[in-house]
């Protein structure tokens, strides 16, 4: 019996999510009086693994194999299928990644599981574990509970859980090397590459006005960069105005796009998506202007503005410029 | 070629959203229905594919009776025709049960490739094209970008964090769950709104493709969030709360 954590490695270093799992896993762990483990995938994770071992685990999975150097869902599936028939854990937790969602779907089905995505928080009651979970795009929240027999799987939001940085006395690592033959794999993956160089960094920016759909149209956008401008911003953007064009991608912020932690956050139009709100929610300060009092963005704002963008955000920019 | 869609019919996005007596799911008399707007995009990246190779688009729904508009509005925009799975309260089925029932619907069809959004707006798993696929024996990919088809096999562009991509090919039949932004949506012309009438809905039941119901997930409560911070609301005139908000901003915060 235990809580078993899957961690995830980009190239040579840890998807940082991967510890909040781990803390996630600890947690319920804890609560449910069940010890907790952790593997790792890949070519040689050995000493990946010696890393783990002191974080509080009984003991680390190394899953070697010549066939899990590069992501296959494929290959990642028979791993850890084989995997938790030895390890034959109660829960199994996974950060959630883009590679998570790509394959603890396929491995849950071939428990006759389903995966519990995208948990923001947890709840352990008479020995039963409840998850909560964030439905139509944030605006609801949903107390979730897997009534299948263990092994039960669950992923948790990035953000969601704070990873730890105790160091604890090692525990083993054991090295396992499934069986996956070369037909099983059936997708060919090429190397990782990034559109273009990117050239505006905008985690560095202090502070960043940030726009959506309630922009309308291309056209409205000056509006916004005026607004940056007054305020000395760098200008980003949800999903949907990268999507069309309007902006370059490089300029959004989001799961897919670039996570932000300014001073000063301004949400001019954004509903507040779960992909948005992961990528800017550690922000010192967040305004939101919106016309739904309902949108989940109030939910993360500091200052909230209930209105028109379109009369909102020439004022700011008229008041900013009074200022100097 | 022949490519299979699977949509699902969501509330509106702009729909107010009330949860309904006993806290399981919301009020959903008086909410209009629409495409879920991933699967949108996944429907726009097979009509591209079809006006590329030829062959046929075939949209596959699992809803209520009143899906069936849903449906009609895929056919306007250029599928060919659709598959109706009637099932009311669709809402409990989690991703592995309707997986089930929607990888049923699809063995009958043999299609080459399959493509559905790489999640929904209302429950949001992002699961269920993954599990289609692994019911159905096929390779998959998810977060897809772009789609090039040749020699009987795929290469297509999926998405990674942090602004990564990656190219993969598989064998086909294959399925793909669509990111947003592979194509932009088109408008169902008048002419396509016309013809959709006279196309071909089959209505499939349950029942039919022998796909029984046993629930995995339970959604014990649906509440509206609690905020996470105290968020101080501005009210008054556009101008007012300009004014309001540089104040906490200069002096309060001190960020500006």
């Amino acid at each position: 019996m235990s809580v078993l954590t899957v961690l995830e490695q980009r190239g040579d270093s840890w998807n940082r999510v991967s510890f909040e799992a781990l803390a996630a896993a600890a947690q319920i762990g804890r609560e449910l009086g069940v010890p907790v483990e952790a593997a790792v995938l890949g070519e040689r994770v050995a000493q990946a693994c010696a890393e783990v071992a002191c974080k509080g685990v009984r003991k680390v999975w190394a899953v070697e194999h010549d066939r899990l150097a590069d992501y296959t869902p494929d290959a990642f599936t028979l791993a850890l299928e084989d995997l938790l028939r030895r390890a034959n854990p109660v829960l199994v937790v996974f950060p959630h990644t883009y590679q998570v969602r790509d394959y603890a779907p396929k491995l849950a089905t071939r428990f006759g599981r389903v995966l519990v995505s995208d948990v923001i928080r947890h709840q352990v009651a008479d020995g039963q574990l409840k998850l909560t979970r964030q439905l139509f795009q944030g605006k609801l929240s949903a107390d979730t509970l897997a009534t299948t027999a263990p092994p039960n799987f669950i992923s948790v939001q990035a953000g969601a859980y704070r990873a730890g940085d105790e160091e604890s006395p090692a525990g083993d690592v054991e090295v396992v090397r499934p069986e996956i033959p070369a037909e099983a794999v059936r997708t060919r993956p090429e190397a990782p590459f990034r559109e273009s160089q990117r050239t505006v960094d905008l985690a560095a920016a202090p502070i960043i006005v940030s726009v959506g759909r309630g922009i309308k149209e291309k056209e409205n956008l000056p509006l916004v960069e005026k607004l940056a401008q007054a305020m000395g911003a760098e200008i980003a953007a949800s999903r949907p105005i990268c999507d069309n064009g309007w902006l370059p991608m490089e300029r959004q912020v989001g799961s897919s796009g670039q996570t932000v932690s300014p001073k000063l956050y301004v949400a001019v139009g954004i509903s507040g998506a779960i992909q948005h709100l992961v990528g800017m929610k550690g922000s010192k300060t967040i305004v939101a202007i919106n016309k739904d009092p309902d949108a989940p963005i109030f939910e993360v704002a500091d200052y909230a503005i209930v209105g028109d963008l379109f009369e909102v955000v020439p004022a700011l920019t008229e008041e900013l410029e009074k200022l100097k | 070629m022949r490519i299979l869609v699977a949509i699902k019919p969501v509330p509106s996005r702009d729909s107010t959203l009330r949860v309904a007596p006993g806290s399981t799911w919301i009020i959903t008399d008086d909410i209009a229905l629409e495409i879920n707007e991933p699967d949108a995009y996944a429907l726009e990246a097979a009509l591209q594919l079809k006006e590329k190779h030829g062959g046929e688009v075939v949209v596959l729904c699992a809803g209520p009776a009143r899906a069936a508009q849903t449906i009609r509005e895929a056919l306007a925009k250029g599928a060919d025709r659709g598959l109706h799975i009637e099932q009311e309260g669709m809402e409990g089925w989690d991703p592995l049960s309707a997986g089930r029932l929607l990888a049923a619907a699809a063995r009958n069809e043999t299609p080459d490739l399959i493509l559905t959004g790489l999640q929904s707006d209302d429950l949001g798993y992002g699961q269920t094209g993954v599990v289609m696929a692994e019911l159905l024996g096929i390779p998959h990919g998810t977060i897809i970008m772009s789609v090039e088809v040749r020699d009987g096999r795929i290469r297509v562009k999926r998405e990674l964090e942090d602004g990564w991509y990656q190219n993969v090919e598989m064998p086909l039949p294959a399925l793909l769950t669509i990111q947003s932004g592979i194509g932009k949506l088109r408008y169902a012309t008048l002419m396509g709104i016309k013809k959709a009438k006279t196309k071909e809905v089959k209505r499939l039941s349950a029942a039919e493709l022998e796909v029984s119901f046993t629930p995995c997930l339970q959604i014990e409560r649906l509440y509206l969030p609690e905020r996470s911070k105290l968020t101080q609301f501005l009210p008054g005139t556009a101008k007012e709360v300009a004014a309001a908000l540089l104040e906490k901003l200069r002096f309060e915060e001190r960020v500006l």
